[in-house]
Parts: C-alpha cells; sequence; structure tokens
C-alpha cells in the first residue's frame, strides 16, 4: 500500500536548513493498523504529511498503491487525497458554520455528489459514529470526542484506502480517547489502513505496529502483540 | 454554480463581518449610483437643449444689420441701413447653394397693448413672415394654416397667431378663424393659430407672437421696401458658413459697406452653434464617465480589499477544504463568484436606486413643462445600452476584484493552513 524509501526532507527558512527526515525507508501494507511515535520535533507530522500528499519530498520515492508520488500539481494531489486518503485532525478541523451532516458530506461534494445523495450516505455515516441524532448540530454545540466522531465520519466518506491521524486523541480525555480509538479500530477492521501520530503509549498500543522516529530516522519498529495486556489493564482502571 | 453549498459558503463568508461587507459594498453602490446620475444628468441637459432646438434646421444661419464701423466709399461710420427686398432676388439669382431665403420684418418691440378684440387687448411681437419660414423654423398648426404664397401676393389683411395670443384673447375652445384682431390701429382676420415645436425664440417667444404676412407688413406698417432679418438654409452638402460668406459679402458690396467692417452685418450660424455644443456634450459625457468609473473602480478596490481579508480569515478552512479534496478550480471559483456576487448586488442596488431617482426627477420636470414653464433640463435617463453595459462593468470588475484574492488563497499551501498553532 505504502513504500518509502530513504526519503529525505528539509526545511528551508532564510538562510537556515533544517534537515528533518533523513532517509525514511518503511513499508505499510494494505489493511494495517499503524503508530507513529517520537519526541516532539522528531519528524512524526513531517512524515504524515508527505504520505497525506499535503507536501511533497526533496529525495527518495514514495509509491502510494502502486502509483508514484512526487511533483504532482495541486488539482491531481488534491483528487488523489479526495479519493485516496482520510483525515483526522488534533484539533477537528470541522467547518464551524456547518452542521455535523455537511461537515461530513463535504468530501462528496467535491466529488459532485449531488445534495440528496451524499447527504443519505452522510447520515449513514453519522449512525454508524453513534451521532444520528447529532446531524444538525453545529460543531460549537459537540463535545470534543463527538466533534472527533463527525471528523472521522468526514474521512470514512469518501471510502479512503488510508486513514491518516495527526495526534486524533490529543485533545480528548482518556475515555473519550478510548472510544475514538475503538472507533479507528473497526474502521481498520474492514480493511482500511490506519496511520495514527501519538504520544501516548496506552493509545500506540492499541495499534498493531509502533514506529518510533528519532532524529529524523526509524529507530525501531515494535510489533505490538504484548503490549495488549497493558491496554486491558489501563482500561479496568 | 447553481448549487446551495457554494451560496451557503457566499452568504456565510459575507454575513460573518456584516458592517464591513455593508461598507464595502456601499462603494461599489455608490460608484454606480454617481455614474448613473451624473450621466442622466448630463444627458437630462443635453436633451432639455437637444429637444428645443432638435426640429430647427440645423443648416440654417441668421443675418441682420447694424450701424457700420468704418467709413467706406463717401460714407462715414455709424451710418444705419437696412436691407431691401432688391436684395432677396438678386440673393435668390446669385447663390445657388442657397436653399431657403426667408425675410423677417419686426414691429416695435414691447409696443403696449397693440394688439385688440373687443374688450381685450395684449402686448405681441408683431413679425412680417414669408411662407418658408415653417421650413427653418417648424410650427405646430393649432387652427387653420400658416401664411401662404397668396397671402404675400396679394398683401392680404390675414394674419396668424401664436397660441398665447389665442388664449389671451379668445374663451378656451372658441373658432378663432375669420375673427378680427386689431393690430397698431389695423384689421386683420385670424387664418391660423400656431404652435412653436423648438424653443428658439427670434425677437420674443413665438406662442406670444402675431404674424402678418410680410409683404402686408411692408405695406401697413410703412416700411417701404424694407428688409429687417434674413434666414437661410445652405442646400444639402454645402456648409451653412460657405452660403453666410456669399451672403455677407453680396449684400456688403449692394450697400456700400467696407468688406472689412464686422459690425455692419450680424450674424449667427446655426450650425456652428449646434457644433459647439455638441462639443460640449461630449465633453460633459467623457468627464462623467472618467469621474464615474474612478468612483466605481474605488469601490472594486475596496470589494478586493475585503476578499483578502476574509480569505485570510478563512486560511485554515481553506487549507481543511484542500486537504478533504477540494481542487484549485474550486476555491478560485468559490471567491471569485463571491466577489462578483457582492459587486454585482451593491450594484445593482446602486443601478436601480439610481435609475429610479432619475424617473422621479422626470416625472417632476414634466409636470412643470406641462405647466408652461420653460426647462432647460429635460428626460435626464440613462439609456439601456448604458445600464447593461455598466452592469457588464460590474460583474468584470468583481472578477477583477476577486483574482487577486483568489491567488492569495491559492498560494496557502493546505499543510501551512493546517499548522497548529
Ligand atoms: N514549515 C516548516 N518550516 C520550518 N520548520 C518546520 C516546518 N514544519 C516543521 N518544522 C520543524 O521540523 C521539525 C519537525 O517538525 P514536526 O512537526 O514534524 O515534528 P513532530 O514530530 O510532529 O513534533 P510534535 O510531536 O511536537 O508535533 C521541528 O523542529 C519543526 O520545528
Ligand atoms: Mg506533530
Amino acid at each position: 500500500m505504502i513504500v518509502l524509501d530513504s526519503i529525505h526532507k528539509s526545511y528551508v527558512t532564510g538562510t537556515n536548513s533544517l534537515h528533518v527526515l533523513k532517509g525514511i525507508d518503511l513499508e505499510i501494507g494494505a489493511g494495517e493498523f499503524v503508530s507513529v511515535m517520537g519526541s516532539s520535533g522528531s519528524g512524526k507530522s513531517t512524515l504524515l504529511n508527505i504520505l497525506g500528499i499535503l507536501d511533497d519530498y526533496d529525495s527518495g520515492s514514495y509509491v502510494l498503491n502502486g502509483k508514484k508520488i512526487k511533483g504532482l500539481n495541486e488539482t491531481k494531489a488534491a483528487m488523489l487525497r479526495n479519493e485516496m486518503i482520510g483525515f483526522v485532525f488534533q484539533s477537528f478541523n470541522l467547518i464551524s458554520f456547518k452542521n455535523a451532516r455537511e461537515n461530513v458530506a463535504l468530501p462528496l461534494y467535491y466529488q459532485k455528489v449531488s445534495r440528496r445523495k451524499r447527504n443519505v450516505i452522510a447520515m449513514e455515516y453519522l449512525d454508524r459514529m453513534g451521532l444520528k441524532d447529532w446531524a444538525d448540530h453545529l460543531p460549537s454545540e459537540l463535545s470534543g470526542g463527538q466533534k472527533q466522531r463527525v471528523a472521522i465520519a468526514r474521512a470514512l466518506i469518501s471510502n479512503p484506502k488510508v486513514i491518516l491521524a495527526d495526534e486524533p486523541t490529543g485533545a480528548l480525555d482518556t475515555v473519550t480517547s478510548f472510544e475514538v480509538m475503538d472507533i479507528l479500530k473497526e474502521v481498520n477492521d474492514q480493511g482500511i489502513t490506519v496511520i495514527i501520530v501519538t504520544h501516548e503509549h496506552d493509545i500506540a498500543s492499541m495499534t498493531r505496529k509502533i514506529i518510533r522516529l528519532r532524529d529524523g530516522i526509524i529507530a525501531e519498529v515494535i510489533v505490538n502483540g504484548d503490549l495488549q495486556l497493558y491496554r486491558d489493564r489501563v482500561l479496568a482502571e | 454554480m447553481f448549487d446551495i453549498d457554494r451560496w451557503n459558503e457566499i452568504w456565510h463568508a459575507l454575513t460573518k463581518n456584516k458592517v464591513r461587507s455593508l461598507l464595502t459594498a456601499f462603494g461599489v453602490f455608490w460608484g454606480i449610483f454617481m455614474l448613473i446620475i451624473m450621466s442622466g444628468a448630463s444627458n437630462g441637459l443635453k436633451n432639455g437643449i437637444v429637444e428645443g432646438v432638435a426640429k430647427f434646421a440645423t443648416n440654417s444661419a441668421f443675418i441682420w444689420t447694424d450701424r457700420t464701423s468704418e467709413p467706406y466709399k463717401g460714407f462715414t461710420r455709424g451710418r444705419y441701413w437696412l436691407f431691401n427686398s432688391d436684395d432677396l432676388v438678386y440673393l435668390k439669382a446669385n447663390v445657388p447653394e442657397m436653399e431657403f431665403l426667408t425675410p423677417k420684418n419686426f414691429g416695435q418691440f414691447g409696443a403696449a397693448n397693440n394688439v385688440i378684440r373687443g374688450r381685450l387687448s395684449g402686448s405681441y411681437n408683431v413679425k412680417g413672415d414669408y411662407p418658408d419660414y415653417v421650413k427653418i423654423d417648424p410650427y405646430t398648426i393649432v387652427y387653420g394654416r400658416w401664411i401662404n404664397e397668396m397671402d404675400i401676393r396679394d398683401r392680404r389683411k390675414v394674419c396668424v397667431i401664436g397660441e398665447k395670443v389665442y388664449e389671451t384673447l379668445f374663451e378656451a375652445n372658441e373658432d378663432p378663424l375669420g375673427e378680427y384682431l386689431k393690430i397698431s390701429g389695423v384689421y386683420y382676420q385670424v387664418v391660423g393659430v400656431i404652435r412653436p415645436e423648438t424653443r428658439v425664440n427670434i425677437n420674443g417667444r413665438a406662442e406670444e407672437s402675431v404674424f402678418l404676412p410680410f409683404t402686408t407688413m411692408q405695406q401697413t406698417f410703412n416700411m417701404g421696401d424694407q428688409v429687417h432679418f434674413l434666414a437661410f438654409t445652405a442646400k444639402k452638402g454645402v456648409p451653412v458658413s460657405v452660403v453666410e460668406e456669399k451672403v455677407k459679402t453680396i449684400l456688403k458690396k449692394r450697400h456700400s459697406i467696407s468688406p472689412t467692417d464686422t459690425q455692419a452685418l450680424q450674424s449667427v450660424n446655426i450650425e456652428k452653434q449646434f457644433q459647439q455644443i455638441s462639443g460640449l456634450f461630449l465633453g460633459i459625457g467623457i468627464l462623467t464617465w472618467i469621474v464615474g468609473i474612478g468612483t466605481l473602480m474605488a469601490g472594486v478596490i475596496g470589494v478586493s480589499n475585503i476578499m483578502l481579508v476574509i480569505v485570510r480569515e478563512r486560511t485554515k478552512e481553506i487549507g481543511v477544504q484542500r486537504a478533504l479534496g477540494a481542487r484549485p478550480s474550486t476555491i478560485i471559483s468559490q471567491i471569485m463568484l463571491e466577489s462578483v456576487v457582492l459587486t454585482t448586488v451593491a450594484g445593482y442596488i446602486g443601478l436601480s436606486l439610481g435609475v429610479g431617482l432619475l424617473e422621479l426627477v422626470n416625472k417632476a420636470l414634466e409636470m412643470q413643462a406641462k405647466g408652461g414653464d420653460e426647462i432647460f433640463f429635460r428626460h435626464p435617463e440613462v439609456n439601456l445600452n448604458i445600464a447593461l453595459a455598466s452592469l457588464a462593468v460590474l460583474v468584470i470588475a468583481g472578477l477583477f476584484a476577486g483574482s487577486i484574492p483568489a491567488k492569495r488563497a491559492l498560494s496557502i499551501k493546505p499543510i501551512e493552513a493546517l499548522r497548529e498553532e
């Protein structure tokens, strides 16, 4: 699904150049559930943005679903994002003047799906998130967890192959975080690749694979199995 | 384009800060409003003057005598002189470029109660005229007829009166034809009533004048073969000034006036006057458009500015939209449409109010005109073409105003827009 081969990325600000990613080699198969960890500034978001075609990289190669991603123009990038990738952000990034249903339906609007049809589909997804009764509410009338569930519904509505989530639980309390993770797990169970960035070990422990970044390279990859016990203990408290 | 979401977006973007949107819209509104009012006003002035003379023969000139200012051929300067009937015959025979030539004589100007009918009387200008005069300055016949060739040949004691004269000396709807008026002591039979079609007045207003056959007037007013005033037109394709020069040269020669004497022969060339007036209106028109477009431009720049602010405020939102798959073209058309809607709605309101105001002014003016007042400001209307053109200008201006903010919106990378502060 995702193949990265010695990806390099530097940020140039004025005369300074900051080398953030220093050769990332990574392979993520279809249906994997992966978390990216690492200290602040280690390049997690940078990596996720490259995966999401929100940002370009300097050298190396990135192949998404058999398609080489490099130097795409904005229209092509937008189309690929629309059909391949669903984004979930730490701060939800819902559009404040649109209600939950309209927010969820937005990606279909860009696919030029008719208004009636996309509203029906949006309601289905909201229902799956247990938010049917909140369809007409504005984001400001929803709790953090509800907002994130709306955002997940929005990410899912265009049937993406990959869900990219940058600290999806960063703004939520523990219980709500676990609810959100449960939903992401369900999503993953349907065969969609899910990649999240997180700081929290118990969140990471709910994924199947942990990629630890340090100083712009992959320090270690932990295939999860034993940590499952850790998760159960946290939930029991 | 007719997607409800899109209008929803526009509505939201523009109502988020109502005061600012309104102020911006006001700039465009004012621009187009001023443009309409100014071009309406200049049209009104033009119509007022042009309508007043529209039916007047533009290829005409008038000529009359004054005291000489140079001694010549034994005559001293300061001599009084007049044309005579022989001049008419001579001019007709020797100036082939001339189309019509009509003489005109005037009675004493401002004579008190010189026109009497029974117990009613009034002070009117008495003029001696030729049948052809109405080919230069047309009159509408209200009753009867205008002076004809037979009147001239037989020196008949008949008269044609202006409408105001009729209204004063006759009952409403009374048939004036065949009635007699006593004018400066002599009786004349009324054969017609006229109303002028232009507002060109020679020796007093036509509706307050009494017209006698030219030859009759020469006789009854003891004028001999004197002629006071000549009006003539040029044949098609000949400038009046050519005819005017020829006529002047001939008359000066026949009356022993120095060729360089500029005072002895006075004239008005209507063609030249028309050209001057047209030039003036062209100038006013151009000025109107320069000022109007300038004001409009200021409004449009305001719209562009506000769109920039809106784009900046919505940076994050635009970033989210692009992450979700909004194409650059979607974003551009969104912002362009917002800008066009703002300018067009504001402009349309300005257009409607401007046209409405002109309509009101027009109504008021027409009422005044019906009351018989002299108004030199009429039909201050804006024609449909100008209105449509300004709407087109508005849409284009809106696109123009939207293009800079749209470019700005595109230059925002989704990743930068999404970065957490
Ligand atoms: N647009 C940019 N221009 C310049 N430097 C940048 C830019 N984006 C990120 N950086 C720098 O690159 C480095 C990696 O940033 P990144 O956001 O990927 O870190 P992160 O691992 O996501 O950190 P955190 O856990 O705090 O979110 C940081 O030092 C950051 O300051
Ligand atoms: Mg980060």
